[in-house]
């Protein structure tokens, strides 16, 4: 603790949101300063990096019209902390985590690091509560569990937040009656796309919290407005038992804020210029998600990306799959088919399916029938590939039978609309389609029968 | 005393520190700040001395304390490893979660294992025997599990006094007349090779269970295998499979750089799977080195080298143990970061040019040794490789090519079609083949090598009867290539697919030989009956 408040006047380079300030006595790694410009506007900066007495803050503000002259630094002792409190509930905050509803800010009664701490491995539970999203593709295919990170990963221009708010809307827990909260983060967004999503919000019946950064708010608060989502989301899950179900749109406007920073801190580009530490640095908030032992409650979350020029080899999709536990992937092809949701079920997966589904969770037959849609659905897609060169007719009656079947699971599975499935109409759908084709194997046969 | 010097942090820049403290040693064990985080020296240079941080460096301050521990990193040895989590510094997680809670915070241990902890000891020794370097004087009963305890290379004397039934790590086991002390633990630096007679060329497998493996691509007792694959190709699920069935005696599994959510489930898992071999719960045969994606990234590259040094201590008492690490990529990437922050010239895609040397003599430490107490024990390594989207030409698949015997490629198609393990067969190879091919058709049949060339024959042609019959459709090919075309399909979905979650996920050699050999069988009977008509026909 220092006994008495720093304050520095020594700036001597601002570069973008990097603030350079020489001659320190005190300062540490994470180090909150509070920073007072011209005409008194005042903002936050956090200390990245300390070379003997020369300090490299970050800023999270607009540094337009700042001067090294007139700036002051004050150097807090403390490092980011988020105040916490369950009125927090119901309420939205901008990317410094400042009330946007206008009402006052709520009395904390917790402060916790931004940051957070890593989950100690022993003390997590294995998530394996299914949870129920109303969309057969999810439910029947790549079942969500509590406690799961499952990534949205779109294209630009395909309805991604369409499919957010049906998940929103529909999400529940089988046969539970605790309480459960959306926490949505909005990175970037356009109004357009905020107002959406925020009606979405005041649609559902849950509680939420929504901390907001819109296209043209400081890009700074895009790298903190997450980790403070996910500081409010271990509190209310781990805290108060609640089941979390925090939503993050768009990963794509982070990773891009990432690489500013990196950038401007003149450090070895990565991949297509993206940071070489990413990785690590993406892992830091999709692990916040899970649950643990000792506590009821769960953060499951869901990360929308939009894939650059449609590529799932780009870095932010591709280290955002080795971290997540699966990802959706949505296909322009069935969207311009009028399929909605446009879910590709080929490439999309859910790692942690196996344990959420079966007797008990879903029903006894789901494994076996999710198998089997699945076997014949990718059958008919690699057929399709042959129609394109020999022709339908040059084709077997065989093959015929499984081009005709991938038309229809696309047309009455995939595609529903507005409607949305429980996980038994879901399961009944797909045993109907697969008996229509007569493509029962037996092992599903005796499950059914009993 | 070297220990009391203490020097003040000048600078910090992510987990990278320096200090002006000199005098201490490269790769000594540091504790920086007034949280005495651990770190270890990475560079002395004039006027100071550079840090590396394995612990979330964030609120550590300028001036904060340095102070040398005088010893290298180093890792605990002796019984009380197996069935424990460590993080990547060897710290037990459950006794950080104990103390900490749900959440990791820097905290110091005192040693990695519990020395108060009761233990049972039978001597094999008494007092008057002879004792030198590597014999063996006793066993501690852990679990199902006989721990030996054997006498470090530099001691020859006489045995003083040694104890019988209870005893605790704290004190020693064994007194010699030479006035030493034999404990039943001792520290190893874990970047340091440990020491052997000499070296020998495997001539047996490690069986894995997965058809695919020891059929066509199979791995030799203290051989190295690498599995690079995409992401959703089904790595760790491979690697967890192979942990669970493999005919190994102990198993070191490294979470380096993974989901949090993985570990919880495979130590869930293995609680409840009993070992058949052993007779005893899979938990009990293996040792968990985990530093998670969100853990400190330096940790993580110290997590390996925690993990094979284990791995070489339980060779050392002469038992076969298998490394798998999950996943190597992790690893690199951290070494990346670290070097980065030294301000190191790069090398390819930003890691440092020293990226292939340090693999290279990691993967070394694989092997099968006549151990110092002249028993044979192995150490065999199964690394997976995260390549970035996908791309084997990436430095670190190409550095581990280099030195691993074994490369099983697997593959997005495969896995996206759900044929798991995605192995692609094609591209995937196995250098040890040749060596183990005597001892499975010593062992499972004398037909193994003719089977053997007659499976990949079939699934040869098939890949270039695949193109034609995109063309020209299944009724176009002849009669002899639609036979093969069906059975190199039921190869592949009844020998090489394996579904890891059904009674199937092990398959002993036998029954792989049987189940190729009842394919195969059919594809020769289909050519005979052909060839019979054939010759009808010319009559």
């Amino acid at each position: 603790m220092r006994l008495s408040e720093h304050k520095y006047r020594t700036t001597s380079r601002i570069a973008g949101q990097l603030l350079y300030v020489e001659n320190v006595l005190a300062a540490r790694i994470g180090e909150v300063v509070k920073v007072i410009g011209p005409h008194g506007i005042t903002f936050e900066g956090e200390i990245l990096e300390i070379v003997k007495g020369n300090i490299l803050i970050q800023l999270f503000g607009e540094t337009r019209g700042l001067n090294t002259e007139n700036m002051e630094i004050v150097f807090t002792d403390t490092i980011r902390q988020v105040p916490l409190s369950r009125d927090i509930l119901g309420r939205r905050f901008n990317g410094s985590f400042k009330p946007l509803d206008g009402l006052p800010m709520f009395y904390a009664s917790k402060w916790r690091p931004a940051r957070g701490y890593p989950i100690n491995p022993v003390v997590r539970l294995r998530p394996e509560e299914f949870i129920e999203t109303g969309i057969s593709a999810i439910d029947g295919l790549n079942t969500l569990v509590k406690g799961q990170k499952l990534p949205i990963f779109s294209c630009a221009g395909l309805p991604a937040k369409e499919l957010v708010a049906h998940i929103l809307k529909n999400a529940r827990l089988r046969e539970s009656t605790k309480k459960f909260a959306v926490i949505f983060v909005a990175l970037g967004l356009t109004f357009h796309e905020y107002s959406f999503y925020l009606e979405a919000l005041q649609n559902i019946e849950s509680e939420f919290v929504a901390i907001i950064n819109m296209a043209d708010d400081p890009v700074m608060e895009r790298l903190m407005a997450p980790r403070f989502a996910l500081t409010v989301a271990e509190y209310l899950a781990f805290d108060h038992d609640m089941d979390i179900l925090v939503l993050v749109t768009d990963m794509t406007n982070y990773c891009d804020v990432l690489r500013e920073i990196s950038n401007a801190k003149k450090e070895l580009p990565g991949r297509r210029g993206y940071p070489g530490y990413m990785y690590s640095d993406l892992a830091s908030l999709y692990e916040r998600a899970g649950r643990i032992r000792n506590s009821q409650g769960s953060i499951t979350m869901i990360p929308v990306i939009t894939m650059p020029e449609d590529d799932i080899t780009h870095p932010i999709p591709d280290l955002t799959g080795y971290i997540t536990e699966g990802q959706i992937v949505l296909s322009r092809e069935l969207h311009q088919q009028g399929i909605f949701p446009p879910i590709d079920v080929l490439p999309s997966l859910s790692r942690l399916m196996q344990k959420g589904i079966g007797a008990g969770r879903t029903r006894e037959d789901h494994r076996d029938l999710a198998n089997q849609l699945y076997k014949n659905y990718a059958k008919g897609r690699e057929l399709k590939k042959l129609e394109a060169i020999v022709g339908r007719d040059g084709m077997a009656e065989a093959d015929q039978l499984f081009l005709d079947f991938a038309t229809v699971f696309e047309n009455e599975f995939i595609h529903q609309g507005k409607q949305t499935r429980s996980i038994y109409k879901t399961l009944d759908k797909g045993l109907e389609i697969l008996e229509r084709f007569n493509l029962i194997a037996d092992n599903l046969k005796k499950k059914t029968e009993i | 005393m070297k220990t009391k010097a203490i020097g003040k942090i000048i600078s910090i820049s992510g987990a990278t520190v320096r200090t002006d403290l000199k005098g201490l040693t490269l790769f000594e064990r540091v504790s920086v700040g007034e949280h005495n985080l651990t770190g270890e020296v990475v560079r002395l240079e004039k006027d100071g001395t550079v840090l590396q941080v394995y612990e979330d460096p964030s609120g550590l301050g300028l001036d904060e304390p340095v102070r040398g521990h005088g010893v290298s990193l180093a890792t605990t040895l002796g019984p009380g490893l197996l069935s424990v989590m460590f993080d990547g510094l060897q710290r037990p997680l459950d006794v950080l979660g104990d103390k900490t809670g749900a959440f990791i915070h820097p905290l110091h241990l005192e040693s990695s294992l519990d020395l108060k902890k009761q233990w049972s000891f039978n001597p094999l020794v008494k007092k008057g025997d002879t004792v030198s370097g590597g014999i063996k004087i006793g066993y501690i009963a852990e679990g199902f599990f006989q721990h030996p305890i054997i006498i470090p290379p530099d001691k020859n004397s006489r045995v003083e006094n040694i104890a019988r039934g209870t005893v605790i790590l704290e004190d020693p086991i064994c007194r010699l007349e030479d006035g030493s002390k034999i404990f039943g633990y001792h520290s190893w630096p874990m970047r340091v090779p440990r020491p052997y007679r000499k070296k020998i060329i495997s001539q047996e497998p490690v069986i894995t269970g997965q058809r695919i493996i020891d059929f066509l691509f199979p791995l030799a007792r203290g051989g190295t295998c690498i599995i690079p694959g995409g992401f959703g190709t089904g790595k760790t699920i491979l690697e967890q499979t192979i942990a669970k069935h493999a005919d190994v005696d102990i198993v070191i599994y490294a979470g380096c750089g993974e989901r949090g959510n993985e570990m919880s489930e495979l130590i869930e898992e293995f609680r409840e799977l009993i070992d058949p071999r052993a007779k005893c719960p899979l938990m009990e045969r293996t040792v968990l080195v985990v530093n998670t994606s969100n853990m400190p990234v330096a940790a993580r590259e110290a997590s390996i080298y925690t993990a094979v040094t284990l791995g070489e201590y339980y060779r050392d008492q002469g038992f076969h143990v298998l490394l798998l690490a999950d996943s190597i990529s992790r690893w690199a990437e951290a070494l990346r970061e670290i070097s980065s922050s030294l301000e190191e010239m790069p090398g390819e895609e930003g890691y440092p040019t020293y990226l292939a040397s340090r693999l290279s003599s990691f993967v070394e430490r694989a092997g099968v040794v006549e151990t110092l107490s002249g028993d044979i024990g192995s150490l065999s390594m199964i690394l997976s490789v995260s390549p970035p989207g996908g791309d084997f030409t990436e430095p670190v698949t190409q550095a581990l090519l280099r030195t691993a015997g074994s490369f099983l490629m697997l593959d997005t198609t495969l896995a996206n079609s759900r044929h798991f393990p995605a192995i692609n067969w094609m591209q995937s190879y196995s250098l040890y083949q040749n060596i183990l091919a005597d001892y499975f058709k010593k062992n499972i049949s004398n037909d193994w090598d003719v089977l053997l060339s007659l499976c990949r024959e079939i699934m040869h042609k098939e890949e270039s009867l695949k193109e034609i019959m995109e063309i020209v459709g299944i009724e176009g090919l002849q009669e002899q290539d639609r036979l093969l075309m069906t059975v190199a399909e039921k190869i592949r979905s009844d020998f090489l697919a394996q579904n890891a979650y059904t009674a199937d996920a092990y398959c002993d050699p036998q029954k792989t030989m049987n189940s190729i050999r009842s394919i195969t069988d059919q594809f020769l009977k289909g050519q005979d009956h052909r060839a019979g008509k054939s010759e009808n026909e010319t009559l």
